[in-house]
């Protein structure tokens, strides 16, 4: 399997990536660590005349904390953000794929390709993060409660790079993360992201659950979620909140999980991620 | 007494001769071979599962930079139709054309209508993109059973059906059977769909030159393969000669005539320059052939105090849409052991072939006979659920007396050799249900399962499976050559053509011993058509039982005139020479002899020779088995599954298997990992589907799921030895066992575990979403 | 056609420099411009890991990376592990425990276990079967990787 033909370029700076991806119109596209992106240009479900390369750009690296925000550079690689200690974010970055996957994928890159099947954005709509992007007017800051728009569709504009994923650092808040998948290496079935945040009283103050492979997009809870916070945690309320997990959602059904099952693992899932949450 | 006898190298576990090239990266498939002035191939592959070709325009692919040609089906003046090696006496077998590239229909997703040429790897895929193909679509069956009902669309409207052929064998009767059973049994039994899954895609390297044809192919049967090109290309048999270099595995998937191979021979000459095509691995999942498939009516009967009765089936087997190698064969192969390792009085199998619009199944790992074993050892354990009665106590009350082998089956096949009782005891000594039960996790329903088996394998006595008798167009004896050289050095040249199997260590291993030499210095040849005896391949369990026991001959030949040099020479009797302490010595007095390499040297300067013996150590042997061989076994599965998600875990694996005296133990086991691991992912995860419209859902190895190292545990194996009388070194096969004998012990584990929800039965895959729903309905 | 770029990489310690058609698969690269056939293609999706080699000491998947994105990098294949005579502890182990039937996914088998004993010097047997989770083999049944990995963590 081999990629259609294309142009390439590896810019030195931002700003001459912004510049590249902008005279290269409207089938250039960005690449970053390329685990989406090569795969389907291999299959040829993706052909971009330009290829934009960002990984000379070493601003785009690393992880920073401050004013209670991590911020990943968008080149933030899987590996490094599984086995920074970032909580959530770190647990479900470890279930991506394989360890060559993680060696390799981008956190910005899974962000801004938007596929619901993958980990990290219902983990970032949990948190409540957002994106930072840049394009020749300037940066802007997205939400990602805005961010994601349909299936594979972000609000990344044309013209514009993802640099910066941001998590509120959630003080005190438990979590848990659980995956179901056929094979480890597959995408999920469904995942659930559960933060929750336990009140001195031993009721839940805050929760968040994200939900993974439930839509087009990464999905809210927010039927369980309401129906959890501010009562107490225990065994009968985390189930009744989470047999609301499904509530509304119409997941995408493939041959190996009906709308219905996965309506049903999105429950269990959630009483399972809650459970791991509030210990 | 100086020497002492040494320690025989048959029955030991070493390492293997093949690794050092493997492991460093030296070894070459296809794909590292590269030859001056190669050109690229690519095909171009229908998109429609059933449709009339109506119009192909090449005009852009042929002016595409560096494109040297296109080619379509009625450009290929082939000679016939891509072989199908089964001529069954008295039966009616359809059989379809099939061109290595389709002429006005294709017939399947995949199907190949054009072969486009050029310098460049990368760039024929870019041309291929455009040739454009008009199609008509016709009506598609993709489901086996609603193939088969009236007004269905037919795969090929010229048959007027989609009937392939029906064939049975049974025996004992079958109606005095099921009357005296107090119990009949019946279960809908299906063997999914599933692809062969050697991580290496096929691939084929053809180079025509000054009227002889060089292809090197991902085989299995280079020999098939060499006759098949001179039949198709009307090309001298002597001038063809075919090349299976390294083999990255094939599990049946590469015991094919493939039309790119024929295609590419035929373009090889057309152009007169050697061209390369390589499968990519979604090309492989929609064109090379499948396994299984089969849709079975199981029905058994039995007394209530547990004595099995009759057995009858009916299978429906999906063909695909034509008929390649085995195709139809393959429901047959099952056949020959429906009973299991049961003293069943009355036995039937009846088989109906079916055509689909799909890509052919053929022999995949174990062919024919893992389906059977699944029948029959998961309706062993639904007859003991319906007799209240312990499903070991069931086998034992059934299993074949081992002391009537050669035992003859109600279908008349004699099993070779065989203790099931005994392998099932020593399964026991290291299963403990008692225990494994109680030490389920919470939330979890564990379940226990069995299967006790064999097989038939040894392919094959040629007086039984030819063409007066089961059919097969062919014989299947094996060949060896054994040449000495005259430093001592030994090359065996093999007829087999193994694929990862290890044949070159345990090869070495049989006639190191009866040379007085060290496997080290003993080389296995295999694989090319031009440099050994003939042969014809790998596949079936075959290649020790059959192509080993003709290496041990060919050996036992240069042993024989090895001795007759050593008692010239040192004025002994022939019969007085034997190999001890690495020499051909006298009897009593083994400080009188002369090691492997003093004898060759004799015979390449061969001043002092007996009488009329012709100079040089060199033998050949062609063996043709008596019998097959039965290889059997019992294993025990034991799983977890989540009530909630469906999900199951495969937590522990114990496998007896018998395949009498083992070569080298290591390689066993390493066959029956593998084997049950295949049988493992069938079991869970792998599935072939083609949707109602005939296109592959499962088409990348993202969908279509091999189970990873992280998705099963590792194996605890044991083996009894009970040597066949078929052979001389007593062997039977064991490549196949792992696949035949795993699938009916993860399903029975599954169901055990469900039983107490109310599930009862359930058919493979063993999905998280099937078992859920299964669980669901029970409930209601 | 797309315009060839320029990429220079360390491969197997040697400096190495060409120019590529942009698309070129660093699988590619290695295989057919270097002529290292030691590192495999298995499958069009990154599922099965023969194409696994280690970039800046990192393992990943050779056939879903452009040449062109290990521009600068260093690149250890299989042939860059071990030579006769003088094999790496994994070929050995691989060698004396049976962990490669076909020989196929063995290089990329190695290179993966190899990235997991850098990080992980003395793994359990789940976190061997974790780490080789992206890399198939059809032949072995893993058992005798499994074991192989092990024992050349105790070498």
């Amino acid at each position: 399997m081999i990629p259609a033909e294309f142009d390439y370029v590896a810019p030195g700076s931002l700003d001459e990536a912004l510049t590249a991806l902008r005279e290269g119109g409207e089938d250039a596209k960005v690449l970053a660590g390329g685990h989406s992106l090569i795969p389907l240009m291999k299959l040829r479900l993706a052909a971009p005349s330009l290829l934009v390369d960002l990984r000379r750009l070493d601003e785009l690296r690393g992880v920073s904390r401050a004013d209670g925000v991590l911020r990943f550079g968008a080149l933030t690689r899987h590996h490094e953000v599984a086995t920074g200690g970032y909580g959530l974010i770190s647990a479900a970055a470890a279930t991506i794929a394989d360890q060559q996957v993680r060696n390799m994928g981008t956190i910005g890159g899974t962000i801004a390709h938007g596929d619901s099947a993958s980990d990290m954005p219902a983990v970032l709509l949990a948190h409540e993060g957002s994106v930072v992007l840049r394009g020749p007017g300037g940066e802007r800051e997205v939400a990602a409660a805005d961010f994601f728009q349909d299936y594979l569709t972000t609000d990344v504009g044309e013209d514009e790079i993802l640099t910066e994923v941001r998590f509120p650092a959630l003080e005190g808040y438990g979590f848990g993360y659980e995956k179901f998948n056929r094979r480890q290496e597959d995408w999920a079935m469904v995942a659930v992201s559960a933060l929750v945040k336990k009140g001195g009283d031993g009721t839940c103050a805050d929760v968040r659950i994200g939900l993974t492979h439930m839509g087009s997009t990464p999905l809210r809870a927010t039927a369980a979620e309401d129906a959890l916070r501010g009562r107490p945690l225990n065994a009968d309320t985390i189930a009744d909140a989470a047999s609301h997990a499904a509530d509304g959602t119409q997941p995408p059904s493939d041959l190996n999980a009906t709308q219905d099952y996965k309506r049903h693992l999105a429950r269990v899932l959630t009483r399972r991620a809650l459970t791991a949450a509030s210990q | 007494m100086t020497a002492t006898v040494a320690e025989p190298w048959v029955g030991r576990p070493i390492k293997r001769k093949e690794d050092p090239r493997l492991i460093m990266g030296r070894a070459r498939y296809v794909d590292d071979i590269n030859v001056t002035g190669q050109l690229w191939a690519t095909f171009v592959r229908s998109p429609e599962a059933h449709a009339k070709i109506l119009s192909i325009d090449t005009s852009a692919a042929r002016e595409y930079p560096g494109v040297r040609a296109v080619f379509t089906g009625h450009d290929l003046d082939l000679a016939a139709p891509l072989p199908m090696a089964w001529v069954p006496p008295g039966i009616e077998v359809n059989n379809p054309p099939h061109w290595a590239l389709a002429k006005d229909e294709v017939h399947h997703v995949g199907d190949p209508v054009a072969l486009v040429i050029g310098d460049d790897r990368y760039a024929v895929v870019d041309a291929a993109a455009q040739v454009f193909v008009d199609y008509d679509p016709l009506p598609v069956v993709t489901d086996v059973e609603a193939a088969l009902t009236d007004g269905s669309p037919l795969v090929h409207e010229e048959l007027g059906t989609n009937r392939c052929h029906e064939w049975s064998l049974g025996g004992g009767d079958l109606e005095a059977g099921f009357a005296a059973a107090d119990v009949i049994v019946e279960r809908r039994v299906v063997n999914h769909r599933t692809a062969g899954g050697a991580i290496e895609p096929r691939g084929v390297l053809a180079d025509y030159r000054a009227g002889a044809l060089t292809l090197t192919s991902s085989t299995q049967v280079p020999h098939f393969l060499r006759l098949f090109l001179a039949l198709q290309l009307g090309i001298s048999e002597d001038r063809v000669r075919a090349i299976a270099p390294e083999v990255g595995g094939g599990f049946g998937s590469k015991l094919q005539i493939y039309g790119e191979e024929i295609a590419l021979a035929w373009a090889s000459r057309k152009l007169e320059r050697p061209i390369k095509w390589i499968e990519t691995r979604s090309e492989g999942l929609l064109t090379t052939h499948h396994g299984r498939d089969q849709v079975a009516y199981v029905r058994v009967g039995a007394t209530r105090d547990g004595k099995i009765t009759a057995f009858h089936t009916k299978i429906i087997a999906d063909l695909g849409a034509y008929l390649m190698l085995l195709t139809p064969t393959i429901p047959s192969l099952g056949a020959f052991v429906m009973s299991g390792v049961y003293d069943i009085p009355a036995v039937q199998t009846d088989i109906v072939g079916v055509f689909t619009n799909k890509i052919s199944t053929d022999a995949i790992r174990g062919a024919g006979r893992p389906e059977a074993t699944h029948m029959i050892e998961v309706c062993i354990d639904q007859l003991a659920a319906e007799l209240g009665m312990d499903r070991l106590e069931l086998r034992r009350r059934n299993f074949i007396d081992p002391a009537s082998f050669p035992h003859e089956t109600a279908i008349g096949v004699v099993y070779d050799s065989g203790n099931y009782a005994g392998a099932l005891d020593k399964l026991l000594e290291h299963f403990d249900a008692d225990a494994e039960r109680a030490a389920a996790p919470a939330g979890k329903l564990r379940g226990i399962g069995y299967s006790t088996y064999t097989e038939i394998c040894g392919l094959a006595p040629s007086r039984v499976t030819g063409p007066s008798g089961f059919g097969l167009q062919t014989g299947l004896w094996e060949s060896a050559m054994v040449r000495v050289h005259i430093t001592g050095a030994v090359t065996v040249y093999t007829g087999t053509s193994p694929h990862g199997q290890g044949l070159e260590t345990t090869m070495a291993q049989i006639v190191a011993d009866k040379l007085g030499t060290s496997p080290e210095n003993v080389e296995v040849i295999h694989g090319d058509t031009a440099t050994g005896p003939q042969g014809l391949g790998t596949y079936g369990s075959r290649s020790t039982a059959v192509g080993g026991e003709s290496v041990a001959r060919a050996t036992d030949k240069v042993a024989d005139k090895a001795r007759r040099i050593v008692a010239h020479q040192l004025e002994a009797a022939v019969d007085d020479i034997e190999v001890i302490g690495g020499r051909f010595a006298v009897k009593g007095s083994p400080d009188k002899g002369m090691t492997i390499g003093e004898i060759a040297g004799a015979a390449y300067i061969p001043e002092n020779l007996p009488e009329d013996m012709e100079p040089g150590l060199e033998e050949l042997a062609f063996y043709d088995p008596s019998n097959f061989v039965f290889p059997f076994g019992a294993h025990a599965c034991v799983v977890d599954v989540d009530p909630e998600t469906g999900n199951v875990d495969v937590v522990r694996y114990v496998a007896v298997d018998d395949c009498g005296p083992a070569i080298n133990p290591k390689l066993i086991a390493g066959q029956v990992h593998g084997g049950i691991v295949h049988a493992i992912g069938q079991a869970l995860f792998e599935q072939i589907h083609y949707n109602e419209d005939g296109q592959l859902v499962t088409g990348t190895f993202a969908d279509y799921a091999l189970p990873s190292a992280a998705d099963v545990p590792s194996f605890e194996l044991d083996r009894t030895e009970t040597p066949s009388p078929v052979n001389s070194l007593g062997v039977k096969g064991v490549g196949e066992a792992g696949t035949i004998a795993a699938t009916p012990a993860v399903l029975n584990a599954v169901v055990d575990a469900l039983r107490p929800l109310g599930v009862g039965y359930m058919n493979m895959p063993l999905s998280s979403m099937r078992i859920w729903e299964t669980i669901q309905e029970a409930k209601s | 056609m797309a315009g060839p770029v320029r990429v220079s990489m360390t491969v197997n310690g040697t400096q190495q420099s060409a120019d590529v058609e942009p698309r070129l698969l660093l699988v590619h690269f290695l295989r057919e411009t270097l002529g290292l056939t030691g590192t495999h293609v298995g499958c069009d999706t990154s599922n099965c890991g023969a194409c696994t080699v280690h970039l800046n000491g990192e393992a990943v998947k050779s056939c879903t990376l452009l040449a062109a994105q290990a521009d600068g990098a260093e690149i250890t294949t299989i042939e860059g592990m071990g030579q006769e005579g003088a094999l790496h502890p994994l070929q050995e182990a691989f060698w004396e425990h049976h962990g490669l039937q076909c020989g196929y996914c063995t290089p990329g088998m190695i290179m993966a276990s190899a990235d997991l004993l850098s990080r992980n010097p003395h793994p359990t047997e789940g976190e061997v079967r974790e780490a080789l989770a992206g890399n198939l083999c059809r032949c072995t049944g893993y058992h005798n990787i499994v074991k192989a990995v092990l024992a050349a963590a105790e070498a």
